[in-house]
C-alpha cells in the first residue's frame, strides 16, 4: 500500500499504525510557545516607542481560540507572571489582565458557542485593544497624550497580527500532536 | 466551530465541580494579580530580584543579537557611504581642518582649567567607569522605556548609577541582577533629569514624554531664553550625574521651555559605560531619614541604593543647585 501512496496510512499528524504523539510534547508546546513569545520582544531595542504588540498575549489568545479547553481557565495567571518578568510592566499587571481575558473569552464562548474565523478575530481584536489600553494605564507611568499616540501602532499591529499568530498556533498544534513516538 | 461537548458539565457532579473550580482559580488569579499590581505600583522595586533573575537568563541571548545589530548598522553605514563618498570627502576635509584648530584651542583651555582647579584646590571630578557593556534588549512591548544592560552587580553596578554612551546620557540603572541590569532610559515618562544650557547656566528639567522626545521645563519662568539648536547638558544637580554631559538638543520652543531630541540614542549605541554616582555621599545624606546620625548614614554610603524609580524630584535640585553655586 505504501508503495502506491506513501501517505496512504497517514493523516496530517503522520503515520497512524504503531505510532503515538510524544506525551511531553502534547503538554508542553502551548506553554513553551507562549513563554517564548513573551520573552522574544526583549531582544528588540525600542528607545523611542513601543515597537511590538505583546506577542505573549496574542499567542495566549491564539491558543485559546484555536484549541478551546486545552489551556485551563486559570492558565492566565502563571503565564502572565512569566510575561511580567520581561515586559517592563509592573509585576502583577499581566497576571490580572491575562486572567481577566481568559474569563472573558470563556464567557463569550458560553454565550456564542458557534464561532467562526471572523468572530474569533473580532473577539481577539477587541480583547487585544482593551488589553493594550489597560496595560498602558497600569504601566506605572503617567499617561500622556504623546504616549498614547506613539503606542497606537502597537494596538493596530496587535489586531492585524492576530490571524498570523493564530496560524502559527495551529501549525504548532500540528507539531504538538504529530505522532513522534513508536509503539513496539 | 462549537467548543467540544466534553467541556459541558451536564449532570456529572465531578465535571460540574471541576468547571466551577476552574472559574474559582481564574478569579483567584485575577485577585492575586490585582494585589501584586497594587504592591508593585506602591513599591516599584519589590520584585526587582525576580526580574533580575529573568534578565540574567535572557542577557546571553541578547549579547548575541546586540553584536549582530552593531554589525548590521556598520554594514548599512558602509553601503550608504559609497554613494556620497566624493562630496562627503571634501566636506570632511574642511571640517577636519577646523576641528583640529578647535581641538588645539580646547587643549589650551583644558590646561588652563587644570591650572585654575589646582589653584583652587578642587579635586578633578573625572571618574572611571564601573563597567562597560552592551545594551542587550529593551521592553519593546510596554509603554515603559527600560533597557537591559549586559552587566550587573557582579561587575559592581548598583541602582542609581548613570549610564552614558560616547555621545551622552543614556539613562540610569534602575534594578540590578547578577549579570544584567535594567536601565531607565531618558525617554521614559517617569524619567526626570536636571539639565542646564551648555553655554550658560539656564537650568531646567528634562522630562521624558514617552514618545522619544524630552520636555525641557525651565526652573526660572519668565522670558524663555531657549533657542532651537541649543545643547542641554547635565547640571550635576541631584548628585547622580557628573556635570557637563550632553543630554539633548532643543528642537522646538514651548512657553515653559522646549521640546528636545536626544543626543545619545540607545538604539544607535554599541557599548555604554556605567559610571559611579557622582556625589554618592551627598545622596546617602539626602536619602537618610531626617534626624539620623552619622552611624546610621554610614552603611548606606557604603552601598548607595537610592529609591530606584524616584528620579530627582523637584525638591532635590534645590539642595543640588545650592551645592553647585
Amino acid at each position: 500500500m505504501e508503495r502506491l501512496d506513501p501517505r496512504a496510512r497517514s493523516d496530517i499528524y503522520g503515520p497512524r499504525i504503531n505510532r503515538a504523539p510524544a506525551p511531553w510534547r502534547v503538554r508542553s508546546v502551548p506553554y513553551a510557545s507562549i513563554m517564548l513569545a513573551s520573552a522574544l520582544p526583549v531582544l528588540l531595542i525600542a528607545d523611542t516607542m513601543p515597537l511590538a504588540p505583546s506577542f505573549g498575549f496574542l499567542m495566549l489568545l491564539a491558543w485559546r481560540m484555536v484549541r478551546p479547553g486545552l489551556l485551563p481557565l486559570w492558565a492566565g495567571a502563571p503565564l502572565g507572571a512569566f510575561d511580567d518578568l520581561f515586559s517592563g510592566q509592573p509585576f502583577g499587571s499581566a497576571i490580572l489582565l491575562w486572567s481577566l481575558a481568559m474569563i472573558a473569552i470563556e464567557a463569550i464562548e458560553a454565550r456564542f458557542p458557534w464561532r467562526g474565523f471572523w468572530q474569533d478575530w473580532f473577539t481577539a481584536g477587541v480583547i487585544a485593544v482593551v488589553y493594550w489600553l489597560a496595560s498602558l494605564v497600569v504601566s506605572g507611568a503617567s499617561l500622556t497624550p504623546e504616549m498614547l499616540l506613539v503606542a497606537a501602532p502597537q494596538a493596530l499591529l496587535g489586531v492585524l497580527l492576530y490571524p498570523v499568530i493564530a496560524r502559527a498556533a495551529a501549525g504548532l498544534d500540528r507539531f504538538r500532536l504529530s505522532r513522534a513516538r513508536t509503539i513496539d | 466551530m462549537a467548543p467540544p461537548s466534553s467541556r459541558r458539565a451536564g449532570f456529572s457532579k465531578k465535571a460540574q465541580l471541576s468547571l466551577f473550580t476552574g472559574y474559582l482559580l481564574a478569579a483567584a488569579g485575577a485577585v492575586v494579580g490585582a494585589a501584586l499590581l497594587a504592591l508593585s505600583l506602591w513599591q516599584p522595586s519589590a520584585f526587582a530580584p525576580l526580574r533580575g533573575l529573568a534578565g540574567d537568563v535572557v542577557t546571553p541571548v541578547g549579547s548575541g543579537t546586540a553584536a549582530a545589530r552593531a554589525g548590521s548598522q556598520g554594514l548599512f553605514a558602509g553601503l550608504i557611504g559609497y554613494f556620497n563618498a566624493g562630496t562627503q570627502n571634501a566636506e570632511l576635509r574642511r571640517e577636519n581642518a577646523i576641528a583640529r584648530i578647535r581641538l588645539a584651542e580646547a587643549e589650551a583651555v583644558k590646561a588652563e582649567n587644570a591650572r585654575l582647579k589646582g589653584l583652587l584646590g578642587l579635586r578633578d571630578g573625572e571618574s572611571k567607569p564601573v563597567a562597560t557593556a552592551r545594551l542587550v534588549g529593551s521592553t519593546a512591548t510596554s509603554g515603559r522605556r527600560h533597557a537591559y544592560l549586559g552587566a550587573g552587580s557582579a561587575s559592581g553596578v548598583a541602582p542609581g548609577m548613570p549610564v552614558l554612551s560616547e555621545r551622552g546620557v543614556i539613562g540610569r540603572v534602575l534594578e540590578t541582577g547578577r549579570f544584567s541590569s535594567r536601565v531607565l532610559l531618558l525617554t521614559d515618562s517617569e524619567s526626570v533629569l536636571p539639565v542646564r544650557r551648555a553655554k550658560d547656566n539656564v537650568i531646567a528639567f528634562a522630562e521624558g514624554r514617552g514618545d522619544g522626545l524630552l520636555r525641557i521645563r525651565l526652573v526660572n519662568l519668565g522670558v524663555n531664553p531657549l533657542k532651537v539648536g541649543d545643547m542641554m547638558v547635565t547640571s550635576g544637580a541631584g548628585g547622580y550625574y557628573r556635570p557637563g554631559v550632553a543630554v539633548a538638543i532643543i528642537a522646538k520652543i514651548t512657553p515653559d521651555g522646549g521640546i528636545a531630541r536626544l543626543v545619545a540614542e540607545p538604539a544607535a549605541t554599541n557599548f555604554v559605560s556605567v559610571l559611579p554616582i557622582h556625589e554618592a555621599a551627598a545622596i546617602a545624606e539626602l536619602d537618610a531619614p531626617p534626624g539620623a546620625d552619622a552611624p546610621a548614614a554610614a552603611p548606606s554610603a557604603a552601598a548607595p541604593a537610592p529609591r530606584p524609580s524616584a528620579a530627582p524630584t523637584p525638591a532635590a535640585p534645590d539642595g543640588g543647585a545650592g551645592a553647585e553655586e
